[in-house]
């Protein structure tokens, strides 16, 4: 990582620039080396979960064959694998590439502070986290090897040894993510406290540039859901290893409870990635259509009502396990409810760029496919909210495909486009225009390749977890064979076009040009400092003298009007 | 480097006009609060579920938890006077108060040791029933933050006893009120509802 | 839409593909392609042109705001009528029972289906009780009551063809029922994860004339009691 060191007439600069290489990039409080510790990190366990996915899919695709770079696929692998590509996008991936690494990077550059207000707790939240990312590692190789019991650990399953036959494996794995949770728990304190006290001096509360609000909503979200989850873990572990019997309906336990547990953290987890990735594309499509974000104030209630109901939805994953049928009846009220906010905020998005001037610069394309295909995601979304379809399309892969086309989009599409976005201010070179978007075209065209076929093997029955369709004769008609075949095949090439980015990341990073400090002709205050900023970020603090998305105000020469400018 | 020289400016301001450290403590606490919601929560459903709750309730010794009770709200109560005492920047006056704290929280550890011995004896142990499992892990998961308030109080005394960082004595009190008020929480669902 | 591919074979089938088309119809045939052919119309027509300076819009005056509060009103109200639909079937598949003809045991395990028919005299739990596994044999035009029990983990009994799909879940009995109007054989699913076996645990409906149906109880006479 090339970070310069601060220019010696700063208060830091100089011990700083002394220090060793472990210190500067391992022990490092400073918040923008914590944002690459846990970028890096993220996106290894991506590649990870990546690869997880081909193997399985290759499987699903052509049952039995000898898979190049694994092997034959037994059915505990196809399950082990499954279980931790979910659990690893979301956890590893989504979590802390979207909030920590962004969380860190851009609070304090984007409020004008020198850094997060704890930086040690900031370190040892990372610390947590690669320790949880040891855990989780260390749970594939454990006797009987990883746990397979999906991501939602349902118990009994998850609970009994007998049951899942990965008696370790599904203990280490089920710490693995309670270190996570405590890593993201520590972190909050950070991105709450910096937001709420941090700010430069003039940057008042409508000031404050979305992405920030949005990284600040999903850490209390976050916070406000995981804790019965929490709880929920120490039960789920005191089954499995001190023979008590929470879960366990033979000895007065109850499995549903966990269901409960699980999903009012799951669901509201869902918006805890959704909004980061949001409010990314929120700075990206003002600053290339030039244009002051669309109601501003509209787009910050629509997401804290979001982040408020996502509270009452959570049993809508429950609908026909066997919970009181006349509680569906609520949570589909609920659930549907729902769509109105969000709908509101893409709305809100698609109005932004109403007479602007649009570039379509690569983080620009980026932005704009999160809006195309989330939409899909979200629409699908209504299918499963609706309780009398999900009783049909419960656990296919219709709600598979759902969810991949909110995830992916969050979780892929966001991060490419923050990354391309933030990638001068980060590393002080420019990306590769032109391999940027050959990149996005293949990734783009090639993931709906991969998915749209999903929803159809969904809507003819294919169910979830199922690694080989050929013990079931109507699932093994030549129409089903060809669409998984070729949701796999494009799943290839979409792992192919990914070269493209490590290509495009590493050569700019070497040789890429020198980037100025504002390349983007941006408002926000990360784009007042050097490129890539100095220990400290500036070498003296910016005030504040207006909003974060005055583009192309009338009457000024400049179609931007930075944050910090008098004049 | 020393302490005081790498703490960013940023750790120095209060947009809010709410001390930063207080603000990071009322984070933990909420998570916190949420942690044992979900448990408790958990607790109550089963207990609704099952009567075979109450008669197992009943072996639980409701006297040493009214003690436990009392002490634990003694020891607030020293907490209080230390954060008077800090706020006078009575530095020495504060950490003996926090001293008497975590007497309190101490005592409160061993008379629940004693009371687990036994109950342990008597045979319900923590895989015994639902009842008993819950009664070890709320009550467990307690005394450990009960341990780790005493620890960070001893921490905090040190450096208050030198008047350092007094804004601590505060923050250290607001924890403990927390692990009290849960107390306040457990004492009836675990022991008087029978 | 569903039933072009997957043919519905139960009383209430029809009435869940019909949701799902409607649905289809408002969220993705309308307001989907709506907002993204919108979505596309603006980044064409509002491509950077020299000398075009982008406009100066707030969003914050009434009058552009209700360029998204109308629309979102219409979401609102597209809402409401899919909650109606939505509902009224869950009510009549999962909440109210028709009169019941017959009952039939469903029994999940790690990693088969084992299935108590009522038998000659059409009662559960007599001596004339049929146990198969691995098939389910009924009766067109009867309605069934099933009740759904695991012995180890969650399991989830799903037969597409009738768009019936319910959890089992240990220590508990889940009912419900089924009306099936064609004849025909076809899978049965587990759809919820149960270990390493959850891909091998295929089974088979078989729904017979009445002919075939009785004569099916006959071959297995009294033989089959007891089991
Ligand atoms: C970030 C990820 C994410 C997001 C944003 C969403 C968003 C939504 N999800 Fe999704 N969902 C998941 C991730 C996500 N989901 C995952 C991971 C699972 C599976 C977990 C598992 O089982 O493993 C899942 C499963 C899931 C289920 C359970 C399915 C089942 O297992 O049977 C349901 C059911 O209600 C559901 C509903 C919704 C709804 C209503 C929304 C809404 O928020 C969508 C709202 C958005 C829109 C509606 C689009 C914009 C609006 C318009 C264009 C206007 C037109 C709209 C109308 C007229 C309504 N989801
Ligand atoms: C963030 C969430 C996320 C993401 C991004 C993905 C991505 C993908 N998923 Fe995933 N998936 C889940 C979350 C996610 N999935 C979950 C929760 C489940 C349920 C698990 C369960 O049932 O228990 C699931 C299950 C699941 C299944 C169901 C298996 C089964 O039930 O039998 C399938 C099948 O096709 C699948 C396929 C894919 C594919 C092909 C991709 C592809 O898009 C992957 C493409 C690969 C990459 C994108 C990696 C390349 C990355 C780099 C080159 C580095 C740069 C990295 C960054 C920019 C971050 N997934
Ligand atoms: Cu039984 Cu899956
Ligand atoms: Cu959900």
């Amino acid at each position: 990582m090339v970070v310069q060191h601060a220019d010696p007439a700063h208060e830091h600069g100089d011990h700083h620039a002394t220090q060793s290489w472990v210190k500067k990039y391992l022990l490092s409080t400073d918040h923008k080396i914590i944002c690459f510790q846990y970028m890096f990190t993220g996106m290894t366990l991506a590649i990870v979960a990546g690869f997880f996915s081909y193997v399985f899919r290759m499987q699903m695709a052509f049952p039995g064959m000898n898979v190049p770079g694994w092997g034959l696929v037994t059915p505990s692998d196809y399950n082990m694998l499954v279980t931790n590509h979910g659990a690893i996008m979301i956890f590893w991936v989504a979590m802390p590439v979207l909030i920590a690494a962004f969380g860190n990077y851009l609070i304090p550059l984007m409020i004008g502070a020198d850094d997060m207000v704890f930086p040690k707790i900031n370190r040892l939240s990372y610390q947590i986290f690669l320790l949880s990312v040891v855990v989780l590692f260390a749970s594939f190789f454990v006797d009987g090897g990883g746990f397979g019991g999906a991501w939602t650990m349902y118990p009994p399953l998850m609970a009994k040894a007998e049951y899942n036959l990965t008696g370790a494996g599904s203990s280490v794995f089920l710490l693995a993510v309670a270190l996570e949770f405590v890593a993201f728990l520590l972190g909050g304190i950070n991105f709450v406290t910096t937001a709420m006290n941090a700010r430069a001096p003039g940057m008042k509360l409508y000031d404050i540039p979305i992405v920030v609000w949005m990284i600040v909503i999903a850490s209390i979200l976050f916070m406000a859901s995981v804790g019965p989850l929490i709880a929920g873990a120490v039960m789920m572990l005191f089954d499995q290893q001190l023979g008590t019997a929470f879960f366990d309906p033979n000895r007065g336990g109850d499995p549903i409870l966990w269901q409960h547990l699980f999903w009012f953290f799951g669901h509201p987890e869902v918006y805890v990635v959704l909004l980061p990735a949001i409010g990314i594309v929120a700075e990206i499509i003002t600053v290339f259509s030039r244009k002051k974000l669309f109601a501003y104030k509209t787009v910050l209630n629509t997401a804290i009502g979001t982040g408020i109901l996502s509270f009452t939805v959570w049993a809508h994953h429950q609908f026909v396990a066997g919970i009181d049928p006349r509680m569906a009846n609520i949570f589909t009220v609920t659930t549907l409810i729902i769509s109105i906010p969000i709908a509101e905020m893409m709305f809100v998005y698609v109005a932004t760029l109403y007479g602007g001037s649009i570039t379509l610069s690569t983080p620009m394309l980026w932005a704009l496919g999160f809006i195309g295909t989330f939409l899909i995601g979200g629409v699908t979304g209504i299918f499963l909210g609706a309780s009398g379809a999900d009783i049909y399309l419960h656990d296919t892969y219709f709600v598979l495909a759902h969810f991949h086309y909110t995830f992916f989009p969050i979780a892929i599409i966001g991060t490419y486009a923050g990354l391309t976005f933030w990638f001068p201010k980060m590393f002080g070179k420019e990306m590769n225009e032109t391999l940027g978007k050959i990149h996005f075209w293949g990734t783009f065209i090639s993931f709906n390749c991969i998915f749209i076929p999903l929803f159809f093997t969904g809507m003819l029955g294919d169910h979830r977890r199922i690694f080989d369709y050929t013990n079931f004769p109507e699932l093994t008609t030549p129409m089903l064979e060809n669409l998984r075949a070729f949701a796999t095949l494009s799943l290839i090439v979409m792992l192919g076009f990914q070269l493209v980015f490590v290509y495009n990341f590493v050569t700019s990073l070497l040789w890429g040009k020198k980037a100025e400090i504002n390349p983007w002709r941006a408002n926000t205050l990360e784009w007042t400092t050097a490129s890539p900023p100095p220990h400290g970020n500036w070498p003296v603090l910016p005030t504040v003298y207006r909003g974060p998305y005055e583009y192309s105000v009338p009457g000024r020469k400049d179609d931007f009007w930075p944050q910090d400018a008098k004049g | 480097m020393s302490a005081a020289a790498d703490r960013p400016i940023a750790t120095g301001r209060s947009a809010t006009g709410m001390p930063t450290g207080r603000l990071a403590v009322w984070w933990i606490i909420a998570s916190e609060i949420v942690i044992f919601g979900g448990l408790l929560g958990s607790y109550v459903m089963h207990r609704l579920a099952h009567d075979a709750f109450a008669e197992q309730a009943a072996h639980t010794n409701t006297w040493i938890g009214a003690f436990n009770t009392f002490v634990l709200l003694t020891s607030s109560l020293f907490a209080v006077q230390a954060h008077k005492a800090s706020d006078e920047g009575d530095g020495k006056k504060a950490a003996r108060l926090l001293y008497y704290t975590m007497a309190g929280g101490v005592i409160f550890l061993v008379v629940k040791a004693f009371e687990w011995t036994t109950e342990i004896q008597a045979g319900y142990t923590i895989a015994s029933n639902t009842f008993w499992s819950f009664y070890y892990t709320a009550a467990g998961i307690h005394a450990a933050h009960v341990i780790a308030g005493v620890i960070i109080m001893g921490i905090v005394a040190q450096t208050a006893k030198k008047n350092l960082e007094l804004q601590r004595v505060e923050l250290i009190g607001l924890y403990w009120h927390f692990v009290d008020v849960v107390w306040i929480f457990l004492f009836p669902l675990l022991y008087i509802a029978k | 839409m569903i039933e072009n591919w997957v043919p519905a074979l139960s009383s209430y089938a029809k009435d869940i593909d019909f949701v799902f088309d409607v649905i289809f119809w408002i969220v993705i045939a309308f307001w989907f392609l709506l907002v993204e052919a919108v979505f596309l119309y603006l980044i064409v027509r509002f491509k950077k042109r020299d000398g075009v300076p982008a406009q100066y819009i707030t969003g914050e005056i009434k009058s552009e705001k209700n360029w998204v509060h109308y629309p979102h009103l219409a979401v609102l109200a597209c809402d409401v009528v899919i909650l109606f639909l939505a509902i009224r079937v869950w009510y009549d598949v999962k909440q109210h029972v028709p009169p019941i003809d017959e009952t039939v045991r469903i029994v999940a395990q790690q990693w088969a289906w084992s299935f108590v028919h009522a038998g000659a005299d059409g009662r559960l739990d007599t001596t004339d009780d049929i146990k198969t596994v691995d098939d389910l044999h009924l009766q067109v035009g009867k309605t069934y009551a099933f009740k759904l029990e695991s012995r180890d983990v969650l399991h989830s009994f799903s037969v597409p063809v009738f768009r019936l799909k319910q959890d089992a879940i240990p220590g508990r009995v889940v009912t419900g029922w089924v009306k099936p109007i064609a004849t025909g054989e076809h899978d049965i699913q587990c759809a919820e994860i149960c270990g390493i076996g959850h891909a091998l645990m295929p089974a088979r409906v078989l729904i017979e004339t009445p002919e075939a149906h009785a004569a099916w109880i006959a071959s297995k006479g009294v033989s089959g009691a007891g089991e």
